[in-house]
């Protein structure tokens, strides 16, 4: 059975198309950490099917399962990247010139694709939108950037698919699999909402107000083709078809909206505007949620908070002098979830620009060095990623009935040096492989 | 919560700031602009001038300041200045007016506290000059410390930023930016844009209308798309929206001033209008004010007929006549000097200079009901300035706005070397150390 199994999981590691198989699988007595409650220094969890079945100081252990001696090992449920593009194709080669200076500390390493233009009603009419369109469509489970999460304690990711102003739908997969329909958990969880801010070249919008106002327009279209629509569905007779409109379609689709936001101004000006368009909010970025904390509080607003701490550009002009409000943010960035904790805001941390998932873990403990609880740096990468994205009825906690995502370290998971022992996806067992040749998605 | 941490940054004289709205500033030259000079006391309540006198006692609930001898003038308002704000121009289309400074105001923008350190306390928040009908302006006080939503000049009459000319005509075109040509290329082009726009606004109004009655007739009819592109327009043509136009040239001031008496509009304030002064009767009847530079002249093509006088000249033609910034063009901490060079060029009056950056501006925005004079029932937005504020030697001491401190110098002085010591130490601190698993990847 063991030999099945590793070989199966070798197999899938390879990329051969032969699914796994998610049999019946315990850990017994290892310090367990459900996240959804205290944590069991002494437990056993059993999977089955790729589900968890029980977990418990004392619950039984069939005979068939297979056991794992948890003496030593700490069991948390699956890490997820609350924002991704682990598994998605890389992008098209970009300009090496040195990325857009201004507000950006909250810009994450998305996919660059190139500018759409749909419709011929003018030049602000549907271009960079590609609302319609689904991470989990764009899922590539062969590729490296996969292997390279989980190697990293990661068991799932929630992806968007790139830089445009409408990026579309992010999904929810977990990173491991031979089929994309089998790894994915949710196909859209909401339109990632990005700000391109191009200067005068390559068209509407190009300035940060200009993107402002398009998405405004986009969603007063939204709301008028749908009232269009509901008006000729009744009775078509005597009206104009309202057009088909798939732009349009992508962001009535999406059950919420992601915006994002770095400085304190962003942050209350992305509040503002998620309100004014009457859209479920996510903001992403955070690097000074420390100064708005109380603002997301007040607004019921989540935070996504990106894990590449803001830091001075390399090859910065020498000459150019931060101002201390810059280099404040800087030093306290890391204080940011600590304070998002305490203020009561829900808040998940994202991979952003960290170019590397083995360095991830160095970047939490950077925030629990910080002051954040161990608890809440253990919910801001499982529990609070799937109640903000609305799936912690299938994930982000050990409880029984839930997808059996599980991460299991030698040690504790914020001492960046203790090893990771294995990951478990849908119930299936994987051993951290040597990465095979770098590739990543920028 | 971390909220303090931001307001420990800013520079609030914590004990004046915590007078729970009234001050009673004494021994000080007040200059009314409006109702000329008057040597005693201010009284502010409740952010606003309670009175003003020369034989006023201080109320016991006050809290006194002694101006040892110096100036109380209205807080200066800027017609034109783009600080404050992270985007200033979409300059990918020629008519964008459906972009709103407002949506990406910048409270956090040092130039904001540079501007009240000045004295300036109002700003009108432009839109750029890249294109023919640029975005919505916002009206700002210098609130610095405060959000977005603070900032904002509550009750202002919205606005809208035109422009003609050279930047216009050169922008997203083939010779400074790279990319596809942008129409239009000549002044004609622009007259064509205006008038294109306008005629455009006029479609969509009409078919609001007709949606209006073909509904009140009980007919089933599909609401038109709301377009915010054009709905400013129809402001505009509404009357219910102000234009602030960019333009140089006398023959494109008089182009842009006929194609909206066509339309049925008014021309608000011309911006920079340097050569208004060969145009200033014909502005004058149109009901258009000017807002121009003291004297910069000849930084380019369509500057060169560019005068000192021009300010003085619309003035005395009866023109509604300001002075702006065009911040960072041309620094706020100037506006008290280039007030003042109207003495030399013009001859004009201290109070017809200092009108020109308070209660002119302030009437140009239709604001003047609320700042732009010191007079009784105004917002309290008073610069305390040691000498005549129209001196090279004047320092602003104190900046009120609402009658609150938010600019204080004293205080800023104290607070310099603190803050240099903050820089170093952080600096210090965040040296990148060695650490090679930070290391990137070619890019």
């Amino acid at each position: 059975m063991q030999k099945l199994l590793v070989s199966t999981v070798l197999l899938a590691a390879a990329g051969l198309a032969q699914s796994p198989v998610a049999g019946v699988l315990a850990i017994r007595g290892a310090h367990l950490h459900p996240a959804s409650g205290p944590s069991l220094p002494n437990g056993n969890i059993v999977l089955r099917n790729g589900l968890i079945e029980s977990i418990g100081p004392n619950v039984p252990i069939p005979p068939e399962a297979f056991v794992v001696d948890g003496a030593g090992l700490q069991v948390y449920p699956g890490l997820i990247d609350a924002l991704s593009t682990w598994g998605l194709p890389a992008a098209p080669a970009r300009p090496t010139a040195a990325p857009a200076p201004g507000p950006s500390p909250a810009t994450p390493a998305v996919l660059e694709r190139p500018i759409q233009t749909l419709d011929e009603g003018g030049p602000e009419e549907r271009p960079s939108n590609n609302s319609w369109v689904r991470a989990a469509d764009l899922l590539d489970p062969r590729l490296a950037t996969l292997a390279a999460a989980r190697n990293a304690g990661y068991t799932t990711a929630i992806s968007f698919p790139g830089a445009n102003v409408f990026s579309g739908q992010g999904s929810a997969y977990n990173v491991a699999g031979t089929r994309s329909r089998q790894m994915v958990i949710e196909e859209g969880v909401g339109q990632m909402i990005t700000f391109p801010v191009r200067g005068f070249g390559g068209g509407f919008p190009g300035s940060l107000m200009g993107i402002i106002s398009y998405i405004r327009q986009i969603f007063s279209d939204a709301a008028h083709y749908r009232s269009s629509q509901a008006l000729y569905a009744k009775d078509p007779r005597g009206l104009p078809r309202p057009p088909y409109d798939r732009a349009l379609d992508g962001v009535i689709a999406s059950p919420r909206l992601l915006l994002p936001a770095g400085r304190l101004a962003e942050i209350d000006r992305m509040i503002r505007f998620g309100q004014e368009l009457q859209q479920p909010l996510v903001l992403y970025g955070g690097a000074e949620s420390f100064r708005g904390a109380a603002l997301l509080a007040a607004a019921k607003v989540p935070m996504l908070v990106n894990l590449r701490w803001p830091e001075a550009e390399r090859d910065a002009d020498p000459f150019v002098k931060d101002s201390l409000r810059v280099l404040e943010t800087r030093d306290l960035a890391p204080t940011g979830p600590a304070v998002l904790a305490k203020a009561g805001v829900k808040f998940a941390f994202y991979s952003g620009g960290v170019e590397r998932p083995a360095d991830l873990r160095k970047a939490v403990k950077k925030a629990v060095d910080a002051g954040l609880s161990k608890e809440d740096a253990l919910k801001a990468l499982t529990l609070y990623p799937a109640q903000i994205f609305g799936l912690d009825n299938r994930l982000g906690s050990l409880e029984p009935g839930k997808i059996a995502n599980l991460t299991v370290i030698e040690g504790d998971l914020f001492d960046d040096r203790a090893k990771l022992k294995f990951t478990i996806i849908d119930g299936v067992k994987y051993e951290p492989a040597p990465e095979t040749a770098p590739e990543t998605n920028r | 919560m971390n909220r303090r941490l931001f307001l420990s940054s800013l520079v609030l004289a914590p004990s004046l700031a915590a007078a729970g709205g009234s001050f009673f500033i004494k021994n000080a030259k007040i200059l009314t602009v409006t109702k000329g000079r008057v040597d005693g006391a201010l009284l502010i309540r409740d952010g606003k001038i309670a009175a003003i006198g020369a034989n006023l006692t201080a109320p016991a609930d006050a809290l006194t300041l002694d101006a040892e001898g110096g100036y109380l003038m209205p807080g200066i308002v800027d017609c034109h200045a783009h600080v404050g704000a992270d985007a200033i121009n979409e300059g990918t289309i020629s008519v964008s007016s459906m972009v709103r400074i407002e949506d990406v105001l910048a409270p956090d923008d040092v130039q904001i506290y540079r501007g009240l350190a000045a004295g300036v306390t109002t700003s009108n928040v432009l839109h750029g000059s890249a294109n023919t009908i640029g975005g919505q302006c916002s009206v700002v006080k210098m609130r610095w410390g405060k959000s977005a939503t603070q900032m904002v000049f509550a009750g202002a009459k919205p606005g809208i930023k035109f422009a003609l000319g050279e930047n216009v005509k050169r922008s997203g075109g083939g010779t400074n930016f790279s990319g596809t040509l942008r129409y239009p290329a000549t002044r004609m082009g622009v007259e064509d844009v205006v008038r294109e726009a306008f005629n455009d606004a006029r479609a969509y109004q009409r078919q609001r209308d007709e949606y209006q009655t073909r509904l009140a007739k009980g007919e089933r009819v599909l609401p038109p798309r709301r377009d915010f592109k054009l709905e400013p327009l129809v402001e505009v043509l509404e009357g219910r929206r102000l234009v602030h136009a960019h333009c140089y040239r006398s023959d494109e001031i008089l182009m842009l001033l006929r194609a909206a008496e066509e339309f049925g509009f008014r021309i608000r304030t011309l911006q920079h209008g340097l050569e208004a002064y060969k145009v200033a009767k014909e502005i004058a009847k149109h009901g258009a004010g000017v807002s121009t530079f003291a004297d910069s002249w000849s930084y380019k093509i369509e500057a060169y007929d560019a005068i000192p006088y021009n300010a003085a000249l619309c003035m005395k033609a009866g023109v509604l006549t300001s002075l702006n910034t065009d911040a960072p063009v041309t620094q706020q901490r100037h506006l008290l000097q280039d007030a003042a060079k109207t003495l030399r060029y013009g001859q004009l009056t201290d109070d017809e200079a200092l009108s020109l950056i308070t209660i002119n501006p302030a009437r140009q925005l239709m604001i003047e009901d609320r700042v732009g004079s010191l007079e009784v029932g105004k917002d309290a937005d008073i610069v305390f300035t040691d000498k005549h504020p129209l001196s090279l030697y004047a320092k602003v001491r104190k900046v009120f706005i609402d009658g609150e401190v938010y600019f204080d110098r004293e205080q800023d002085i104290r607070q310099r070397a603190e803050r240099a010591e903050r820089r170093k130490a952080l600096i210090e601190k965040l040296k990148p150390a060695a650490r090679p698993s930070q290391k990137k990847g070619a890019r």
